[in-house]
């Protein structure tokens, strides 16, 4: 492919990205007004006290007594202008708040967005390559199990076995506080944290690639030109690697296009079992309390992850599949 | 103080408190369990949910208060039966009028940047921090007629009327003291400062990673010599309440407050050797639990139909069954914790026959369903024990044919249809401050009802509660206000407002080692100056 037609594609891309973003930010802004309750109440719940002046105070400081309409208008300016606002609850700027926790999220959904795509290709392609014979079937299961179980009831069966039975890992949060270590001690005393939430994540995922993988090689390994490749010669391992897996990644690849698409949000029930200082939680907690500004910002986050997922995707089929042409 | 009263504060001019009492106590109480304290080690221990800010008086919530009470001091504390302990102020005297409360304050106290506290800093504290951010401080605070400052430790308030349980407003939960060179003159909720505060506490705040931990350091600076003795605290923000239990099982953290560990998970802690299970330090609070009963509505407004639904209900199984002990059968409006409880006061008892007595006398008749009335129940939606008081509340009011339909909805959607008073049935619970007039009250008197959460939301109003009410607010004898407050329990259980369910107990949970973790009414929100690990 040319590199203009290729820049052409880009642009052309990019702004309808941009357009599909900016709807996204309004219809979020209309859609969570429709959530009963305010920040306001929530904080006098959880305060147990209230008066009128109190509430009123509250909802003047988060700007809540501005017409609807106006505060949307101050919202999309500000996203215009990548001001995503200021959370009054938090006492910190919106962009603050998602750029601390995002580092920890990717981290997180990243090792078992790699840990899930290269295991359970893995797993898919020997189940494949002994069709029928018990190995199959014990992937299968296997696969199956961590499929239909629920994450956080995995999360909790994890830690129970290396954090409370063995005592191997840490049951919780993202390195030892109060520690202060520092380069190598620190990176691997993350790692350690690492492990237990990335596996409980990787899981579930890993069940699908396995599944697609094994299916999309069966289909593969049928057609004629592999059966050419038998005729011709060509050694087992060879034929499996050049012929059979590449045709059959096509579908991986459009899965884990989705998956990475959610990786910012998609570790909620990971982040909340095993205390994992994430943005997934930031959007939780911000939801309950109805903290509007955190919560459209981590929408915002989230829609541009999954539109410029989309995008390289697009991109990585063309790489891998030349029939496919950028256009 | 010697009033023969108990849980009254003194009379005449009593000069109470002196400023070594309490260290001096504390060690006392250490050497009696053969343990003098030791200097080091940090606390690790969990805050659920996440505050949203440090300062006492900008936010009040639970997790606020816990954290924030090492950074910031009260003038007073109080112990579990609510008398008054000296902290920031180490002595205090009352008028015979019963109106000037005259305060001695410690001397050599700093604030954590180093700059001296003084009597300027608790009058803007009261007068103008908490009377501007905190409704019920304002709604006491508007009391005050006049203050005096007496030179730098010294100040008095004049009230314009006996205010009795005015002294219980100085424990920090009520009014921190928070610095007035800080904060004067400044937009108090939107002070950058409120980023990193600065207090009196034995704690100082360092560092906050939101959604991970919250940190305090030793502050070298601090009033009482020596002290305190943990080298450090740490918060960690653990949102789970399994998870929160296996970091304590595994002695990643020490500590757990408030409902931190579920209910159903207490009893396992309680047969752990290495693990104490407190259930003392909730005085102050004295959170009580009941069933809000809309009585705009028909059928519900009736006392007979009320008092049927309270025959129906078992408080003992919600307390033995649901809580395992973590809480107490109510037995008055008032808690048993409070100032001017009636030890002999009495709520309906279990008895399905006689509920459906009065459903039969209101003339409720079954249909052949056996469905006498339908009502909805909004379910509280702070965690699982309270889905599962529905539903057990479901069943029991079924047995005498009030069939329950459950609602739920979020913790932000609840509290908008409590404050609108768009239910019929919902499940609340509420802290009762130490004092009838300042966290009972409310509930109760009709110029409360007001559509703002925890006001008298649900419409009662009775002329007569009114007045004993108002008339026990002003009443500056103790003797009087018990007489009155009695009163008051009596007519309210006549008339069953509100179906009291349970007394919550709020359990701590600590390793062994740590020590004096539990000695005042107010518990974990002690500033922790005397806790230390035992080696």
């Amino acid at each position: 492919m040319g590199a203009g037609r290729l820049l052409r594609f880009l642009a052309r891309r990019l702004v309808k990205a941009a357009i599909v973003v900016l709807a996204i930010v309004v219809f979020q802004f209309v859609l969570i007004r429709l959530a009963p309750g305010d920040p306001a109440s929530v904080i006098a719940g959880q305060s147990g006290a209230a008066d009128a002046e109190f509430m009123a105070q509250l909802r003047a400081q988060f700007g809540l007594d501005r017409p609807l309409h106006e505060q949307l208008w101050i919202y999309v300016k500000g996203v215009l202008t990548l001001d995503l606002g200021f959370s009054h609850r938090q006492q910190a700027p919106v962009a603050a708040l998602i750029w601390e926790r995002l580092p920890a999220t990717l981290l997180l959904t990243g090792v078992a967005f790699l840990f899930a795509i290269s295991a359970g290709v893995a797993l898919g392609v020997a189940a494949a390559r002994r069709v029928g014979r018990p190995t199959d079937s014990l992937i299968t299961v296997v696969a199956l199990t961590f499929y239909a179980t629920p994450i956080f009831w995995v999360g909790l069966l994890l830690v129970l076995v290396f954090s409370v039975w063995l005592e191997w890992l840490p049951s919780f949060g993202m390195y030892s506080v109060g520690a202060d270590l520092t380069g190598f001690a620190h990176a691997f005393d993350v790692g350690r944290h690492l492990i237990l939430p990335s596996i409980t994540l990787g899981l579930f995922f890993l069940a699908i690639y396995a599944r697609l993988a094994r299916a999309s090689m069966l289909e593969v390994a049928d057609q004629d030109f592999v059966r050419t490749a038998h005729a011709k010669g060509v050694p087992e391992g060879r034929i499996i690697r050049a012929h059979v897996l590449r045709n059959a990644l096509l579908p991986v690849i459009t899965f884990a296009g989705i998956q990475a698409g959610q990786l910012v949000g998609g570790s909620i029930l990971v982040e909340t079992v095993f205390a994992w200082p994430g943005i997934g939680r930031l959007a939780f907690d911000a939801l309950l309390q109805r903290d509007y500004a955190v919560l459209l910002g981590v929408f915002f986050c989230t829609a541009v992850m999954v539109v410029l997922f989309n995008l390289i995707t697009d991109l990585l089929y063309a790489v891998i599949d030349p029939r496919v042409e950028v256009a | 103080m010697t009033d023969a009263h108990s849980g009254a504060f003194g009379r005449r001019s009593l000069l109470v408190g002196a400023a070594a009492a309490p260290v001096l106590m504390t060690l006392d109480q250490a050497r009696a369990q053969g343990v003098t304290p030791r200097r080091g080690g940090t606390l690790t221990t969990m805050l659920t949910p996440e505050p949203p800010v440090l300062v006492l008086g900008v936010n009040n919530q639970g997790p606020t208060l816990v954290s924030a009470s090492k950074i910031y001091q009260g003038l007073l504390r109080f112990s579990t039966k609510l008398e008054p302990l000296p902290e920031l102020a180490r002595s205090w005297a009352v008028s015979d009028d019963r109106r000037t409360y005259t305060l001695e304050l410690q001397p050599n106290v700093k604030w954590h940047d180093g700059r001296p506290f003084t009597a300027e800093d608790v009058r803007f504290s009261i007068m103008e921090f908490h009377m501007q951010l905190a409704p019920r401080a304002r709604g006491v605070f508007q009391r005050i007629a006049d203050v005096k400052i007496n030179g730098e430790h010294n100040i008095s308030f004049t009230l314009n009327a006996p205010f009795e349980p005015f002294l219980l407003m100085f424990d920090v939960t009520n009014c921190a003291i928070v610095p007035a060179h800080i904060y004067k003159g400044t937009d108090f909720r939107n002070n950058p400062a409120n980023a990193r505060p600065i207090g009196t506490g034995p704690f100082q705040f360092v560092e906050w990673q939101r959604g991970n931990f919250v940190r305090l350091r030793r502050f070298d600076g601090y009033w009482k010599p020596g002290q305190p003795y943990l080298d450090e605290i740490i918060y960690r923000i653990i949102p789970d309440s399994q998870s929160r239990r296996l970091a304590l099982q595994t002695g990643q953290v020490q500590l757990s407050q408030a409902n931190d560990i579920e209910p159903f998970d207490i009893p396992q802690f309680e047969t752990m050797p290495n693990f104490q299970v407190v259930k003392a330090g909730w005085e102050m609070f004295a959170p009580l639990s009941w069933i809000e009963v809309n009585q705009r509505l028909d059928v519900l407004k009736d006392a007979r139909f009320r008092r049927a639904m309270a025959h129906a209900i078992d408080r003992t199984f919600i307390a033995q069954r649901l809580w395992f002990n973590t809480a107490r059968p109510a037995t008055s409006p008032i808690a048993s914790g409070t100032r001017y409880h009636d030890p002999n006061a009495r709520l309906p008892e279990f008895n399905p026959r006689a509920a459906i007595e009065l459903l039969d006398a209101m003339g409720l008749r079954p249909n052949p369903q056996g469905i006498r009335h339908s009502v909805k129940l909004l379910s509280l939606p702070y965690g699982e024990v309270w889905m599962r008081l529905s539903e057990y509340l479901r069943q029991a009011l079924r047995q005498v044919g009030i069939e329950v339909t459950l609602e739920t909805t979020d913790a932000g959607g609840w509290v908008r249809r409590l404050a609108n008073w768009e239910y019929e049935l919902t499940v609340n619970f509420v802290y009762q401050y130490g004092d009838p007039s300042l966290g009972v009250a409310r509930t109760y008197i009709s110029s409360n009802i007001q559509k703002i959460p925890f006001t008298n939301t649900s419409g009662y109003s009775n002329p007569e509660v009114d007045r004993l009410f108002d008339a026990a607010q002003t009443e500056p004898e103790p003797a009087k206000r018990a007489e009155l407050f009695k009163q008051v329990q009596a007519k309210l259980i006549a008339d069953m407002p509100l179906i009291w369910l349970i007394e919550l107990l709020f359990p701590t949970v600590h390793d062994r080692r740590l020590r004096n973790v539990i000695q005042l009414g107010t518990g974990v929100h002690a500033c922790f100056d005397d806790v230390f690990f035992a080696a």
